[in-house]
């Protein structure tokens, strides 16, 4: 059943993965499950739009799975059954009369309470101007009663045209009008509830909560389910998680982080506490480098969800001092009477072996078909187009979604199913690994220095650094954080 | 830190071959209650090491848990809400984990255990 979803113009890379994400956790894809490859659903635009644009059709089961993606999407404005659509309203009052009596005639009866709304994309209409469409609509034979607040069915009456403005995107040709009925829509006042700046306890790279929600929804948290964090912080992400159900569990390297917080009523679970929702089931101080997992632990989390540190705002740590990394010098032996007190020092944590070693403690401990979902930094003024994201013989890449942080670098949301278990030969290979990243430590720091490539003065980079202010960038720029 | 967590830590100094279990030192252990879920309990049962699961529970001052467990007993109502209060509603809030081998004292203080490695174990 094809079903008009209509997105909110903002993150466009993140949209149609969360509705694929959803479909599966509400069951879309049930009776054709094929072993490895993950299903996808079928997706057709509006004549002459661009892929970006919020107006998308998407063929769904039911309208009960439509239904529960749309109130459980942060992205989705709202799934309708389209009753027709025109690029005239002399078109959509034909094709609204020509869609089936029976589809239309019991969401008309008398007794039932309505409501039409009158929504535009691309320009604004006065309450005059929407009366008199909604006027228009005479030909529809509603027998309900009209009711603003909460009615038993919701009309939409959507225009869209290219007038004045294309909203940063290219131009829509032609004008278009859809008529329908609201099967459901994404609840965003999570998002003003959520919102950082009401929140108690914050970190410097604290995730917002439109992100955290997008992120556990990619993760399919859910009630019963699992979800672990890594490189938790002041649990910004697990929050997201544990607002759909999701039991969390986070770990972080910085004890004052995830212990001591700023005071009784200010750390990790008083953050849990304010929105009442239940604390996480572990937190933890550990090195995601050496992580304290007992051995024969293995598929465990259902997903694990995370925003590695990539050294731009904040940067990696792990076990061991710089100097003993660099060989420099032996293992500081501990005294026996300082033991309780020590304070163990780190080196930094290159980005590469940061997320080797996350790729290896997914494979290892996510359950089959669990899910890996962490953001990758991405510099933006590499020419070849095709980038490189990291990939692990057990996962398979399913989604991957750019947010522009600015006109150095983005940031991609990577969602990784997990198609093949953790072998004793991975294990192998992930423990060679490891071993090379100790023996040439220093290297892997210097490379992909993402910290100097993201700040570094603009005439470093570029030498005719003059005449470069005034050539216009032809970097796109509507992925930004506000679209 | 529940007993969750503690059956899935380990110590992993370097050259510790047996780091699991941790031993319990309890010196102070709160009850905070959590919903039950009968779904998320079976699946951690498979998980859990039962031996090391029973021993850290009777340290907590626990010891309503049966020393010998079949799948079938997840059947019982009585046996999920005990597995339950041992596995998620327990709390060492202050102590410490202590590694089977060495000795070595991971702290536990509010609630949180303390994994990191000093230089000379890594």
């Amino acid at each position: 059943m094809w079903f008009l979803c209509v997105f909110y113009h903002r993150l466009l890379d993140y949209r149609k993965p969360e509705v694929e994400s959803l479909a599966h956790l509400f069951g879309a894809f049930q009776d054709q499950q094929n072993g490895d490859v993950p299903s996808q659903l079928q997706w057709k635009l509006p004549l002459h739009h661009h892929s970006d644009s919020p107006f998308h059709f998407v063929n769904l089961p039911s309208e009960q799975v439509a239904r529960s993606i749309a109130n459980r999407s942060i992205l989705v404005k709202g799934m309708y059954e389209l009753w027709g659509e025109g690029s005239s309203y002399e078109e959509l009052k034909d094709s609204v009369l020509s869609y089936p009596d029976e589809r239309k005639l019991p969401y008309l009866e008398a007794g039932s309470t309505f409501k039409i709304t009158v929504d535009s994309f691309g320009k604004v209409m006065s309450l005059d101007e929407q009366k008199e469409l909604i006027q228009g609509l005479s030909y529809i034979p509603f027998k309900g009663q009209v009711k603003l607040k909460n009615p038993d069915h919701n009309f939409w009456l959507i225009e869209i045209d290219n007038y004045g403005g294309n909203n940063g995107l290219p131009p829509i040709i032609q004008r278009r009008i859809f008529f329908g009925r609201e099967v459901g829509g994404a609840d965003r006042k999570l998002i003003p509830t959520y919102q950082l700046k009401s929140r108690t306890y914050l970190g410097p790279t604290a995730m917002d909560a439109e992100m955290a929600f997008l992120m556990a929804n990619q993760a399919l948290a859910a009630s019963g389910k699992l979800v672990y964090d890594p490189f938790t912080g002041t649990g910004s992400i697990l929050v997201g998680a544990a607002h759909f159900g999701a039991m969390t569990m986070g770990a972080d390297i910085d004890i004052r982080v995830v212990r001591d917080g700023r005071g009784p009523n200010c750390n990790v679970w008083s953050n849990f506490k304010q929105y009442g929702l239940p604390m996480p089931v572990g937190l933890l101080r550990a090195d995601n480098n050496r992580p304290p997992w007992r051995s024969g632990l293995k598929e465990i989390f259902d997903a694990i969800i995370c925003d590695p540190p990539y050294g731009v705002r904040a940067g990696g740590r792990k076990s061991g001092g710089r100097k003993l990394l660099k060989g420099a010098v032996e293992p500081y032996v501990v005294p026996d009477d300082k033991r309780t007190d020590h304070i163990p020092s780190t080196a930094p944590y290159s980005l590469v072996e940061c997320v080797h070693d996350l790729l290896d403690l997914a494979a290892k401990m996510l359950v089959m078909q669990g899910r890996l979902v962490f953001f990758y930094p991405v510099l933006r003024d590499d020419d070849c187009a095709e980038t490189h994201f990291p990939d692990h013989p057990c996962f398979k890449l399913i989604s991957s979604s750019e947010q522009i942080l600015s006109s150095r670098y983005s940031r991609v949301l990577l969602t990784m199913v997990k198609v093949g278990a953790y072998t004793e030969e991975i294990a192998l290979a992930a423990r060679l690994k490891h071993l090379e990243f100790r023996e040439n430590h220093v290297k892997w720091l210097q490379d992909g220095n993402l910290h100097s490539a993201v700040f570094s003065p603009i005439d470093s980079q570029l030498p005719e650094a003059g005449d470069s202010k005034f050539i216009k960038d032809p970097k796109p720029k509507y992925r930004g954080k506000y679209v | 830190m529940r007993l969750l967590t503690h059956n899935m830590l380990s110590s992993n100094i370097k050259g510790v071959e047996k780091g699991f279990p941790l031993r319990i030192e309890a010196e102070k252990v709160v009850e905070k209650p959590v919903e039950m879920n009968a779904d998320f309990l079976k699946k951690m049962f498979e998980k859990v090491e039962w031996k090391a699961f029973v021993e850290a529970s009777r340290s907590m001052g626990y010891s309503n848990l049966p020393e010998e467990v079949d799948p079938a007993m997840l059947e019982s109502d009585e046996f999920l809400s005990r597995f339950h209060h041992a596995l998620l509603e327990l709390h060492l809030e202050e102590g410490a984990l202590v590694c089977p081998e060495t000795g070595r004292r991971f702290p536990v203080n509010k609630g949180i255990p303390n994994m990191l490695l000093h230089e000379d174990e890594v």
